[in-house]
């Protein structure tokens, strides 16, 4: 006990970092160089990169998974995961097109879009809450069932005929350039960062992250928090699947095919800790801009698509080794 | 000349090209593909860098995303608008997920076709198939005929029952024969559902049932492997011939052993090549995209659109003894 305290004490630094200092050196900062180094490279990798509606058609790459990640954020902060997004985006698209071909007018598709994510969400939520399964077993599962139901209805066939008023939400424009997709991105991230940094909500999930039974004995009612950020990533999932339905005009049942490892990639990219703790939304944001400059900025220059995916890859590897590394050599050096 | 002549001269010069790219510019055209590493996409490139050189003065750009998906080929027509090129020719990997983004393509002045795999009619000018059904029809039936000069008894080993494509090329072959191909008895139709083992099942059922029969016609790729692995395995090689719709890579053993004489399939070269011919053609508005109308492709010969503005190339492209070994290498 009092060798611990000594050691303890040893460990106390002579000077603590200001908060200045603190965000100089944070992920977030990391994060807005490496974006502004790509934004750079791509103005003058490409002469069209640097074009209004260029820098407005770059947003569509990652707004829909970005909305995905801000809830997925959450998750895993709070310690689990969902990989059944994508699938639950294709059975929420898939009920819309029944519902198209049933006559249903643009708000009750989106009612019904949105609506299919939250129960969705609910459904994985009740499993790893109630049975107490880990989310990981839970949501490859239901990955495979919510698909699973969009190809039995479908088949090899597609919903098409989604009335012109439907098209908004994924090709609208709220002003010139900006899209109406932007807007929503945007709007999500600041009430997500509202939750997670600003309510007793926020710091709720996190006290979960890093210890669910000291949560549970402070008074937290772990299982509902959890519950919860189930349902929102599906309800994220689900305004994610009106977005793209309309974007595409049709449903098939392979749409949004492996999106759930990009949403995580953005999630981790932004900072988040995997196992959970850890983790900010401004981080998720900049990463989701981040993915889009990448894939955007490559495609300009006509990189073909294997080697733009070794690419983030690579991203990823270098944004989350650097720090680690960095630390290592602060420690040693001190 | 003194210096400051040249200097002028110079800036003269940059100044015209600065005022009209255009000019200076080649025409870049966009060959989209399902999805890149794969073989029949690549030696479709090579017949659009082939018919780029016989035209002239075009910059290709070979480009499709890794995974065969739509929103992958949406992220790459929306770079494509922002380069802005001046033709995209698609192989699309969904008809109507694409429509959209190829509909605003077209609305910034990109001639849009797609060949291969369509595009549902308004998300393009004009689309390119490979081959269509009465060609494929009779293409089947004149592989085995051509080596029947007496006529004989054939069978038709098919994918599964419920197959569209299959059935409708079967049905075109059934109504080619009485006129074209007199000689030739179809004694039977089976149903291999595209399953390997199922296949050569059928393949026996069909050499056993039918002692006299001459040739087996597999029009799809599973099948027609299975029934020429049989005919091997049974030694009746110089007696029964198998033919059909073969990828040259797969059935080339069975070309170089005797089982079969000739395979067919659309060959990706041309496709690429018409393919381009086409773009260049609408883009430059040399031609319009019209019902009836009636384009050039080159060394391929020309089509003409029907009333969805689609066209077939031509009749699917004979594999043999002569040339099967260069095919096998690209698919």
């Amino acid at each position: 006990m009092t060798s611990d305290t000594a050691n303890t004490l040893q460990r106390i630094p002579d000077r603590l970092d200001t908060p200045f200092r603190n965000a100089l050196f944070s992920w977030e900062m990391l994060l807005v160089i490496v974006a502004l180094a790509i934004f750079i490279i791509n103005s003058f990798a490409s002469p069209y990169f640097l074009n209004a509606w260029s820098l407005s058609d770059l947003t569509f790459n990652f707004t829909e998974k970005g909305l995905i990640a801000l809830a997925m954020a959450l998750l895993i902060i709070s310690g689990e995961i969902d990989l059944s997004v994508a699938a639950i985006i294709a059975l929420a698209s898939t009920m819309m097109g029944m519902a198209v071909q049933a006559g249903a007018d643009t708000p009750l598709l989106v009612l019904i879009g949105v609506g299919v994510g939250l129960l969705c969400g609910a459904f994985n939520g009740l499993l790893v809450t109630r049975l107490g399964l880990p989310s990981i077993v839970v949501t490859i599962g239901t990955m495979s069932l919510f698909r699973g139901i969009a190809y039995i209805i479908l088949g090899d066939e597609a919903y098409k005929g989604y009335p012109s008023s439907f098209a908004f939400f994924g090709q609208g424009y709220v002003w010139w350039v900006i899209s109406f997709e932007l807007v929503l991105f945007l709007a999500a991230a600041i009430v997500f960062w509202f939750l997670l940094h600003r309510t007793s909500f926020g710091r709720t999930v996190y006290a979960i992250g890093n210890n669910p039974v000291a949560a549970a004995f402070s008074g937290i009612r772990v299982e509902r928090v959890k519950f919860i950020l189930f349902c929102l990533t599906g309800l994220m999932a689900g305004i994610a699947s009106v977005l793209l339905t309309s974007r595409l005009a049709s449903t098939r049942p392979s749409i949004a095919y492996g999106y759930e490892l990009e949403v995580i990639t953005m999630v981790v990219l932004g900072g988040v800790a995997i196992l959970g703790g850890a983790g900010s939304i401004p981080g998720v944001v900049l990463a989701a801009f981040i993915m889009g400059l990448v894939t955007f900025g490559l495609g300009l220059v006509n990189v073909p698509g294997i080697v733009m995916s070794i690419f983030t890859g690579l991203l990823l590897i270098v944004v989350i080794a650097l720090p680690i590394i960095w630390n290592r050599i602060r420690h040693k050096s001190a | 000349m003194s210096i400051v002549r040249k200097l002028f001269a110079a800036a003269s010069l940059s100044a015209a090209l600065v005022a009209s790219p255009a000019l200076a510019e080649p025409m870049k055209i966009a060959l989209v593909v399902k999805s890149l590493g794969n073989g029949f996409f690549d030696a479709a490139h090579r017949g659009a860098e082939e018919a780029a050189d016989e035209i002239g003065d075009i910059e290709i750009i070979y480009t499709g995303p890794t995974s065969a998906t739509a929103e992958g080929q949406i992220e790459i027509v929306n770079s494509l608008i922002a380069q802005q090129v001046d033709a995209i020719a698609i192989s699309a990997n969904d008809p109507d997920a694409l429509v959209p983004s190829l509909k605003r393509a077209m609305d910034r002045g990109i001639t849009v076709v797609s060949w291969d795999s369509g595009v549902a009619p308004e998300g393009r000018e004009m689309h390119l198939n490979p081959s269509d059904t009465q060609l494929i029809g009779e293409t089947i039936i004149k592989l085995a005929a051509d080596y029947l000069p007496d006529g004989g008894d054939v069978a038709i080993l098919s994918a599964s029952s419920t197959a569209t494509n299959q059935n409708a090329w079967i049905e075109a072959a059934k109504e080619a024969l009485p006129e074209k191909f007199p000689d030739i008895n179809l004694v039977a139709v089976v149903y291999g559902d595209d399953d390997s083992v199922k296949s050569t099942n059928e393949a026996r059922g069909l050499i056993a049932s039918y002692p006299d029969l001459d040739a087996i016609i597999a029009p799809t790729t599973v099948g027609v492997v299975s029934a020429a692995q049989v005919v091997t395995d049974q030694d009746l090689i110089g007696q029964i011939n198998v033919t059909g719709l073969a990828l040259p890579s797969e059935f080339k053993q069975f070309i170089d052993n005797g089982a079969s004489q000739a395979v067919a399939l659309w060959n990706p070269i041309d496709l690429g090549y018409s393919a381009v011919h086409l773009a260049h053609q609408l883009a430059t508005d040399q031609a319009e995209a019209e019902p009836g109308a009636t384009l050039s492709i080159g060394r391929v010969g020309e089509v003409t659109l029907d009333d969805s503005n689609s066209a077939a190339m031509a009749p699917p492209f004979t594999f043999d003894k002569s040339n099967i070994e260069e095919f096998a290498k690209i698919y």
